[in-house]
């Protein structure tokens, strides 16, 4: 939709057609990030086919994330449900995120860490801290270190203070809060961002108090998050409105985008969300407007020229006689075949 | 008297008007005081009373404490201010000559030259430079008679004390000639130096300068311990390129990859064995001892890099801009894959022989001028070189084109990427030192010494963290259960650490590493028990909303017959005042 949002950006986009040594220089100046590398928590809570919107939300960003550069060995997806094999799906295979059904969130190759009820508090804390089982493959694990951006997605039914798990148990905001501050005095994030999509959402990050944390959510205490549209055929509502704005958002986005946070700020005012998102960056060192989308929801390395060598001296001897001894066998070979 | 009498009528009058009053109060008394039932409940209510408070109470407390092994937490506490002493056993050796004899007849001693190291950080630091002076053997003194340096240096017996961390600095002539007119000294490969002495009264001081100058140059110095304790210092600008060397890990692994995206033109050989055993292995060899290294290959095929490149008609050739660089790691990552069994951090050397439409291939830095190893690297990740074919290989109809690497280049760039991502830069020494060329192994001794010096003080700043925020951790959710284990993991991970400080202050360098490194692992296990999960946080309305259905019924009757039996007592009492 073309709006003055996006118009502003149009022109933005225009007038910073410098040199590209220019831009290079001003854009390692302005948005140094000193982060070497992302990973991505994704969670999704609820199970029931009802609740197909909050199984799509979470594909909807594990889209985004794969597609803008974070590989799948550092994305720790948790999905509490099957939608795409659900028995109730008319569409097997298939979960959309929008009635028109031009999007498949799912995809050809969704790797899912956590299913069905490996995703409950004990196992999502596990991952936070660290302190999973010896027995826990690679997969599993948030193996992130001081240098990592970690990106945490979390979608599911909530209250003021509380995240529902699977309909039989919550996460408090205050366990959450810990939960990050254990991760913070083992130095497991550079810089995190926290998104979270459930009714009073808000209330989720007002209890962090662990530097380097930028938090947003779809709508104040006392407000509920609500849902884009149902689809007939499917039967459910497909996705919630907030993270679909979301979505169309980081459609836009590619790797070598200039986006900032505070793009990301405005996405789904209160005419298009009903509920008015909030975001929450006291705890954050950087200025919202420096910190690139891609910094959180893509990858992009910091790469130095290698512009010195080592000396080596050929091994001459040993080289020369593998040489020999390959080309007798091939003769060898060839004659013994003809 | 009489009012004595009168007082009497008054009483006796009196008396009587309180005598039935109290009668009728004294009937009471006793009945209230004497009837056999009513007693037998007060009594069976304070029974129930002292039995829930003195039995019950403590029988709860003690069956819903959750158990918590002792921990060392003044110890972990007093760890902050720790004060580490870094000592580097430095022996220099006079050859004939090169002191004035006034000075050569004091030798052999001691000098101990101890600074602070200024770092932001909590834990203070001092390196101690323990200079033990002697003059040199026969021979020695043999040796140091050759033309070059290099004869020199091969012709020197094996020191004593070769360990690591250790320096071996011989002080020459001043007019020798063993090395150029304006250089004032040359740093070997291994750990010998030397350096040209000085004539005259302060001989003794000017040497002992330059020696400093030498030592530091070769060992601890400000910026290998800033690189180590990066995350621990305040966030600087500046600072921020010194912390892109890997961390101290138990173990890497080192993956090469051949990226063939078409396999319809090249056919590409590789002899990936035969280069890690002649090249990578004496590296390796060295550099295992801060770390366990596995090392494996693979080939892939039609894998693309992420960035198309552009054509440059000049000297028709394709290029890779440096701005472009930073996105063409990511779709190939999701084809590396890993090991699945082990946890230590991969390494990544990529070698991409480019596509027959788009050779060659050439890397280009910000100014447009070609990179002349083609090849460029990712802190903490790995490094990607760019092979191009030998364009004389297409002139031949049949295809795949056989290409064969010659692996030495290849294995040169990949070593200084190593080097790089370990945080080993290229040296950089003042004007008027020599330095000698690195080993045939590509790392000098010194250099990994320095390695391992920033390593051990790494480990033993990560353990301080690990352990003191555990301690907090534990002492403010008072829920967890510590087992014993823990606890035990604990207190060897202090152990080790009071080891390896111990040592470092004696300057055993290896042995010193060796405990850090136990430590590490030690508090790793403890901080990252799967056990520490338990009970983490009950709001208090959970707490009441748990415990009122069960206390409440059994104490509200108890409470109020206690309030019963307090009001009847005073009652009583009030009684037994007025009746007397």
């Amino acid at each position: 939709e073309a709006g003055p949002g996006s118009l502003s950006r149009c022109l933005a986009y225009l007038t910073s057609f410098p040199s590209p040594s220019v831009w290079q220089d001003q854009a390692e100046q302005l948005f140094k990030s000193g982060h070497t590398n992302n990973w991505a928590v994704l969670v999704c809570t609820s199970r029931f086919w009802f609740n197909y919107r909050h199984v799509a939300n979470t594909l909807s960003v594990y889209r985004s994330v794969k597609r803008l550069g974070i590989p799948d060995s550092h994305i720790v997806l948790m999905l509490a449900d099957d939608m795409a094999c659900n028995p109730r799906n008319p569409k097997p295979a298939t979960v959309f995120s929008h009635k028109n059904m031009e999007l498949n969130v799912y995809g050809d190759d969704v790797e899912v860490d956590y299913r069905s009820y490996e995703v409950t508090v004990e196992n999502f804390l596990r991952v936070l801290t660290g302190r999973v089982p010896p027995s826990a493959p690679r997969s599993k694990r948030l193996l992130s270190d001081d240098r990592s951006n970690v990106l945490i997605y979390m979608t599911g039914h909530g209250g003021n203070g509380f995240l529902k798990f699977q309909d039989s148990e919550e996460i408090t905001n205050v366990e959450l809060a810990d939960a990050f501050e254990q991760m913070w005095q083992k130095r497991r994030y550079h810089e995190m961002l926290f998104i979270i999509d459930t009714c009073q959402g808000a209330s989720m990050y007002e209890r962090f108090y662990s530097p380097n944390v930028m938090a947003l959510a779809s709508s104040q205490v006392g407000e509920d998050s609500l849902s884009h549209q149902p689809d007939l055929a499917i039967g459910v509502h497909l996705m919630d409105r907030y993270t679909f704005y979301v979505l169309e958002f980081l459609e836009e986005i590619h790797p070598a985008s200039q986006a900032n946070m505070n793009d990301l700020f405005q996405v789904c005012p209160k005419s298009l969300c009903v509920s008015t998102p909030g975001h929450r960056t006291d705890l954050f060192q950087r200025n919202p407007q420096n910190v690139l989308i891609t910094d959180f929801f893509g990858s992009v390395r910091k790469v130095e020229l290698t512009t010195e060598t080592v000396s080596l001296k050929p091994d001459l001897s040993s080289m020369g006689y593998r040489y020999l001894y390959l080309t007798l066998f091939l003769n060898n070979w060839v004659a013994s075949g003809e | 008297m009489a009012e004595g009498r009168m007082l009497g009528e008054r009483a006796r009058v009196e008396r009587p008007r309180l005598e039935r009053g109290d009668r009728e109060r004294n009937q009471a008394l006793p009945a209230l005081i004497l009837d056999p039932e009513k007693i037998r409940g007060k009594h069976a209510a304070l029974c129930f009373a002292t039995m829930a408070v003195m039995l019950g109470l403590p029988l709860w407390w003690k069956t819903t404490e959750t158990y918590r092994a002792a921990l060392p937490y003044s110890q972990i506490s007093e760890l902050d201010s720790l004060l580490l002493r870094l000592r580097v056993p430095v022996s220099v050796v006079f050859v004939q000559g090169s002191l004035p004899i006034v000075d050569q007849q004091k030798l052999p001693f001691t000098i101990v030259n101890e600074r602070d190291i200024p770092l932001k950080c909590k834990m203070r630091l001092k390196s101690r430079f323990q200079q033990a002076y002697r003059m040199a053997g026969s021979s020695e003194e043999n040796a140091l008679k050759k033309d070059t340096v290099q004869e020199a240096e091969a012709a020197l017996p094996l020191p004593k004390e070769d360990s690591l961390g250790s320096l071996n600095i011989f002080v020459i002539p001043e007019k020798s000639s063993l090395l150029p007119q304006d250089k004032m000294s040359y740093i070997g490969p291994k750990r010998t130096a030397f350096v040209r002495g000085a004539h005259g009264r302060q001989a003794l001081t000017v040497i002992g300068q330059k020696i400093l100058q030498v030592a530091q140059a070769m060992s601890l110095t400000e910026e290998v311990l800033a690189s180590a304790l990066g995350d621990r210092l305040p966030e600087d600008k500046l600072n921020l390129d010194k912390r892109r060397p890997l961390k101290s890990s138990l173990g890497y692994e080192i993956t090469f990859s051949l990226l063939n995206p078409d396999p319809k033109s090249h056919e590409v050989h590789w002899d990936i064995e035969g280069a890690v055993e002649n090249y990578v292995q004496p590296f390796m060899s060295l550099l295992s001892a801060i770390g366990n290294f596995s090392m494996d290959s693979q080939v892939l095929y039609y894998a693309m890099l992420g960035v198309t490149p552009r054509f440059d008609a000049a000297t028709s050739s394709y290029t890779l801009a440096a701005h472009s660089l930073p996105h063409v790691i990511n779709p190939v990552e999701a084809r590396l894959g890993s090991r699945a069994a082990s946890l230590y951090p991969v390494i990544n050397f990529l070698l991409y022989v480019p596509e027959r439409a788009h050779s060659p291939l050439y890397i280009q830095d910000k100014d447009g001028a070609r990179v002349t190893t083609n090849a460029f690297h990712s802190p903490r990740w790995g490094g990607i070189m760019v092979y191009n074919v030998d364009p004389s290989a297409y002139n031949t109809t049949r295809y795949p084109v056989k290409v064969n690497v010659d692996m030495v280049p290849v294995m040169e760039v990949f070593l200084s990427q190593m080097r790089l991502l370990f945080g080993v830069p290229h040296p950089q020494m003042p004007e008027n030192f020599l330095l000698g060329s690195p080993p045939s192994e590509g790392l000098r001794y010194w250099e990994l010494d320095r390695l391992v010096w920033a390593r051990a003080v790494e480990n033993l700043a990560t353990v301080i963290t690990t352990l003191t925020s555990l301690a907090e951790l534990l002492d403010k959710i008072g829920n967890i259960v510590i087992k014993d284990d823990v606890a035990s993991e604990v207190y060897r991970a202090m152990d080790a650490f009071q080891e390896a400080a111990l040592e470092l202050s004696a300057g055993n360098l290896e042995v010193a590493f060796r405990a850090s490194r136990e430590a590490v692992t030690s508090s790793e296990k403890a901080f990252f028990d799967p056990s520490l999960l338990h009970l983490l946080y009950f709001p208090d309305d959970q707490k009441f909303a748990i415990y009122i259905p069960l206390f409440l019924p059994m104490a509200v009757p108890i409470f109020l017959s206690m309030i019963k039996i307090i009001v009847e007592n005073q009652k009583a009492r009030k009684d037994m005042e007025k009746v007397d």
